[in-house]
C-alpha cells in the first residue's frame, strides 16, 4: 500500500523539478525577443539555417506561420503514407512483413501526423523496421515538434507580437535541439536497463516443453524513448508498454511514466517565459497539477478493489485488480500510468485500459475529455489557453467589464474562435459515439457486452479526438468505417485547435494594449486559478456527464449485487 | 513553392538525423553497454540452443514445471496481447474456474490472483512468490523430490518488486524452470 503512493509522489516531484530548467532551456531556444536574437546561437544553428535555405530568415504573421505548418505537415503525411504503402519493397524488413490495407495506412498516417498514435494494427505483426523507424518514429519526432512550435508562436503573440516567429525555425529547434537530445539520453538509459535494440529479425526459441516460440524484437529502445517524450504513445509492439521488451522492469516503468509528463510540464514554463507571464504559468501549472494528482489518487483507489469477475471464486485477494496488469511494475503502476497518459495526450499504456475496473476506466476518459491536464506537448497548453479565454470572458461578464487577457480586450471575434475550437471536441466525441453506437459500424466491433461495449466505442472517439491514442483495445477497430472516421477526426481535431488559437493570438496582438490598473481582473492569482479550475470542470461535466453515466457508471452500478 | 522546397529539405534533414544518426547511436551504445539485452536477453541451454527470452513468458503445461500466468495471446511472442475483457466479464470468471480446477485450488486452498488473471502483454514473465509456492507440491510430486528442496529453490530465486524493501516478492518462471531442470534433472521424463 505504501509504495502505491510513495513512489509516484517521489517521481512526480522529480519530474516537476526537472521541468523547471527544461522549460527555461526551451524558452531560451525559442526566445526571439531583441535580447534573444542578439544571443549567439552557435554553429549547429547556422548549419541548420544553411540546410533549410532562405525561408529560415522570414518573420511570419500567424497566417504565414499556419501555412508553413500545414505545408510541412502535408509533407509529413505524404512521406509516411508512401513509406507504408511501399513497405514490401523497402529495406530493413528481416521478417518479411506484408502489404498494409489502404484504409489502415490512412488511419495510421493520420494518427502519427496528428501526434495521436492511435493504432489499429499491432506493430510486431504489421510493420517492418523501416516503417517503424522512417515513418512512425520520424513522425513521433516532427509531430511533437510541430506542437511545441505552435505553442511558441502562440506565446509570442500573447506577448504582444504580430510577427509570431517562423515555423521552420521553431520546428527545427524543437526537433534537433530539444527532442533529439532528450531522446538520446532516454534511449541510452532504457537500452542499458534492458530494452532490446537490434536490427535482427525475430528470434526463434525451442521451449523446454518442445514447442517453438517466435520472439519478435527490433530497434525498440530508440522508438520507446521518443514515444514517451513527445506525448506520442504509439508502441513498437501491440500491447505497448505492457510488453516486456518495451518496459522490462519496475524502474523502466517509473522512468517511462515520468517521461510522459516531463515535456508537457516544461511547456507551461516555456509559455510563461515567452509570454512574459511567469506568474500566470504558476497558476496554470497548479490547476493542472491539482487535476493530475486528483486523478491519480482516484484511479488508484478504484483499482485497488478486487477484480469483480473473481469475487465468487476461491481466489486470494491481490493488492489490485490484476487483469491486464504486469506484476513487475507493482501495485498502482497501472492506474497511475493510465491517468498520466490520458491527462497528457500520450496514449501509451502499461496496463490494458479495457480491463481496468469500470469506474477506474472512467478516469482516463475524463483526462481525454478535459484534454488540458498538461495535455500534448505544446498543444495541451494551447487547449488550456482556450479555457483561459473562456474563463476571463465568464469572469468579465460576471463583474460587467469588457474581459481582458494579458492587457488585450477579448471580444466577439476571439470568443467565436475559442468556442469553435472548444466545441469541435465534444462534437466529434459525442457525435461519433452516437453514430457508431447506433449502427453496425460500432456494435459489430465491440468485444464486451452492454455498457462496457458502449464504453469501448466512447473511448475510441475520445482518444481520437483528444489526439491521445490509447484504447479500450477489445474493440475490433481495424475496419474501414473505424479507420476512415477516426482518421478524419484525428486530423481535424489536431489542426482546428491549433489554428484557431493562433488566429486568436494574432487578433489579440494586433489590438492596442490597455494599461493594467487596480481594476484589471488579474490572471496570475489564486482567484483566477479557482475560476479556471471551475470552468474546466463545469464545462467538462456539462458536456460529458450523460455519456459517462451510460458507459462506465452504468457498468459499475450493474455490479452492485456482486459487491 | 518555397514552402514545399523548405518542407522537403526539412524532411530529408530530419530523416538523416532522427532516423539514421539517432538510431545508429542508440544501436551502438546499446551493443557496447548491454549487448545481451540489446538482442532480447535470450537464454540458451547447455548445447547453446536458444530456449527462450529471460523476460518473455512461454507456455508450460506439464506438471513438473511451474506454470506462468494465463496468456490471452497464448504466449505468442510475435503477437502479444491482453484479454481486453471487462474486469467484470463472465468470461474471466469461466477462465478462472477452469484454471482453479487444473491447479487443484478450492475453498480450503484459495489460488493467488495472479495465476488466474491474464497479463497486459500476455507475456508476463513473472508470477508472485505465493503463486509459485502454490505450485510447489505438484512440481515436487511430479519430479519425485522433496517439496522442501523445491521450495528452497523457489525462495532463493524470488526478488522484491523493484528491489524495494517491503514490496511483494515475484519469481521469473522460465529461469526458475531452467534452474529446476539443473537441480533435479532426474525428475524429467
Amino acid at each position: 500500500m505504501a509504495t502505491r503512493f510513495i513512489t509516484p509522489a517521489i517521481w512526480l516531484v522529480a519530474v516537476l523539478v526537472l521541468a523547471w530548467p527544461l522549460g527555461k532551456y526551451m524558452a531560451g531556444l525559442m526566445d526571439e525577443s531583441t535580447a534573444g536574437r542578439a544571443r549567439p546561437r552557435g554553429g549547429l544553428e547556422s548549419a541548420l539555417r544553411r540546410a533549410l535555405g532562405p525561408a529560415w530568415d522570414t518573420d511570419q504573421d500567424w497566417k504565414a506561420y499556419v501555412v508553413s505548418m500545414l505545408a510541412f505537415n502535408a509533407v509529413m503525411f505524404g512521406v509516411a503514407f508512401l513509406v507504408l504503402l511501399l513497405q514490401r519493397w523497402l529495406p530493413l524488413d528481416p521478417d518479411g512483413k506484408g502489404a498494409l490495407e489502404p484504409s489502415l495506412i490512412f488511419n495510421t498516417v493520420a494518427s502519427f501526423t496528428s501526434n495521436t498514435n492511435l493504432q489499429h494494427y499491432a506493430g510486431e505483426q504489421a510493420m517492418s523496421y523501416f516503417s517503424q523507424l522512417f515513418a512512425l518514429m520520424w513522425l513521433q519526432f516532427v509531430s511533437a515538434a510541430t506542437g511545441i512550435a505552435a505553442l511558441a508562436g502562440l506565446s509570442r503573440a500573447l506577448g504582444g507580437r504580430t510577427k509570431i516567429g517562423n515555423f521552420y525555425r521553431d520546428v527545427s529547434r524543437a526537433t534537433f535541439f530539444l527532442l533529439l537530445p532528450l531522446a538520446l539520453v532516454l534511449g541510452v538509459i532504457l537500452a542499458v536497463l534492458g530494452i532490446p535494440m537490434t536490427l535482427h529479425g525475430a528470434a526463434v526459441a525451442h521451449t523446454l516443453e518442445g514447442a517453438v516460440q517466435t520472439i519478435a524484437r527490433g530497434p525498440v529502445a530508440a522508438f520507446v524513448a521518443i514515444k514517451q517524450l513527445g506525448t506520442n504513445g504509439g508502441g513498437f509492439f501491440g500491447p505497448n508498454s505492457t510488453h516486456p521488451f518495451e518496459n522490462p522492469t519496475y524502474w523502466t516503468n517509473v522512468i517511462e511514466n515520468g517521461a510522459i509528463l516531463l515535456v508537457p510540464m516544461a511547456c507551461v514554463w516555456m509559455f510563461g517565459r515567452l509570454a512574459g507571464r511567469l506568474r500566470d504559468a504558476v497558476v496554470i501549472l497548479a490547476v493542472m497539477g491539482i487535476l493530475l494528482v486528483g486523478g491519480i489518487t482516484a484511479a488508484n483507489r478504484l483499482e485497488a478493489r478486487e477484480t469483480p469477475a473473481l469475487t465468487t471464486l476461491p481466489v486470494r485477494k491481490a493488492p489490485e485488480n490484476l487483469e491486464g496488469k504486469e506484476l513487475r511494475f507493482g501495485a498502482g503502476a497501472g492506474p497511475t500510468w493510465a491517468v498520466s497518459t490520458t491527462a497528457t495526450s500520450n496514449g501509451s499504456v502499461d496496463a490494458m485500459h479495457d480491463s481496468l475496473n469500470p469506474l477506474t476506466g472512467l478516469v482516463p476518459m475524463v483526462g481525454m475529455w478535459l484534454n488540458v491536464i498538461f495535455g500534448g506537448v505544446g498543444v495541451g497548453m494551447i487547449n488550456m489557453f482556450l479555457f483561459i479565454v473562456v474563463a476571463v470572458f465568464i469572469a468579465g461578464m460576471m463583474v460587467g467589464r469588457t474581459p481582458e487577457y494579458l492587457t488585450r480586450k477579448v471580444e466577439a471575434r476571439e470568443m467565436k474562435l475559442a468556442l469553435l475550437a472548444l466545441l469541435i471536441h465534444p462534437l466529434f466525441i459525442l457525435g461519433g459515439t452516437a453514430l457508431f453506437a447506433a449502427t453496425s459500424w460500432g456494435t459489430h466491433t465491440v468485444l464486451n457486452a452492454a455498457s462496457h461495449g458502449f464504453s469501448e466505442i466512447l473511448y475510441e472517439f475520445s482518444s481520437a479526438t483528444a489526439n491521445n491514442g490509447s484504447g479500450f483495445e477489445g474493440l475490433g477497430d481495424h475496419t474501414i468505417p473505424w479507420n476512415v472516421s477516426t482518421g478524419l477526426v484525428m486530423l481535424l481535431a489536431r489542426f482546428i485547435p491549433i489554428i484557431a488559437p493562433l488566429a486568436i493570438g494574432g487578433s489579440l496582438a494586433a489590438k492596442k494594449p490597455t494599461p493594467e490598473t487596480s481594476g484589471t481582473f488579474r490572471t496570475d492569482g489564486w482567484l483566477f486559478g479557482a475560476v479556471l479550475l471551475g470552468t474546466v470542470l463545469i464545462v467538462g461535466a456539462l458536456l460529458f456527464m450523460p455519456v459517462a453515466v451510460l458507459g462506465p457508471i452504468a457498468e459499475h452500478l450493474s455490479l452492485g449485487g456482486a459487491r | 513553392m518555397r514552402e514545399w522546397t523548405t518542407s522537403i529539405r526539412l524532411w530529408l534533414l530530419s530523416w538523416a538525423v532522427c532516423c539514421v544518426a539517432y538510431t545508429a547511436v542508440i544501436l551502438g551504445v546499446a551493443h557496447a553497454a548491454a549487448p545481451d539485452a540489446a538482442e532480447g536477453s535470450l537464454l540458451t541451454d547447455s548445447a547453446g540452443r536458444v530456449v527462450g527470452a529471460l523476460r518473455v513468458a512461454q507456455a508450460f503445461t506439464s506438471p513438473e514445471y511451474f506454470w506462468p500466468r494465463p496468456s490471452a495471446a497464448d504466449y505468442n511472442a510475435a503477437a502479444a496481447s491482453g484479454s481486453n475483457l471487462s474486469s467484470a466479464s463472465p468470461k474471466i470468471t469461466a477462465r478462472a474456474d477452469s484454471i482453479i480446477a487444473r491447479l487443484g485450488g478450492g475453498p480450503a486452498d484459495s489460488v493467488p490472483a495472479d495465476l488466474v488473471t491474464a497479463s497486459g502483454s500476455g507475456l508476463d514473465p513473472d508470477i508472485t512468490l505465493a503463486g509459485a509456492l502454490f505450485q510447489v507440491p505438484r512440481v515436487a510430486r511430479a519430479r519425485g523430490v522433496d517439496p522442501a528442496a523445491v521450495e528452497r529453490l523457489v525462495r532463493s530465486r524470488a526478488r522484491r518488486v523493484g528491489g524495494l524493501p517491503g514490496a511483494p516478492r515475484i519469481v521469473r518462471v522460465l529461469p526458475l524452470n531452467l534452474a529446476l531442470d539443473r537441480a533435479f534433472p532426474a525428475g524429467r521424463s
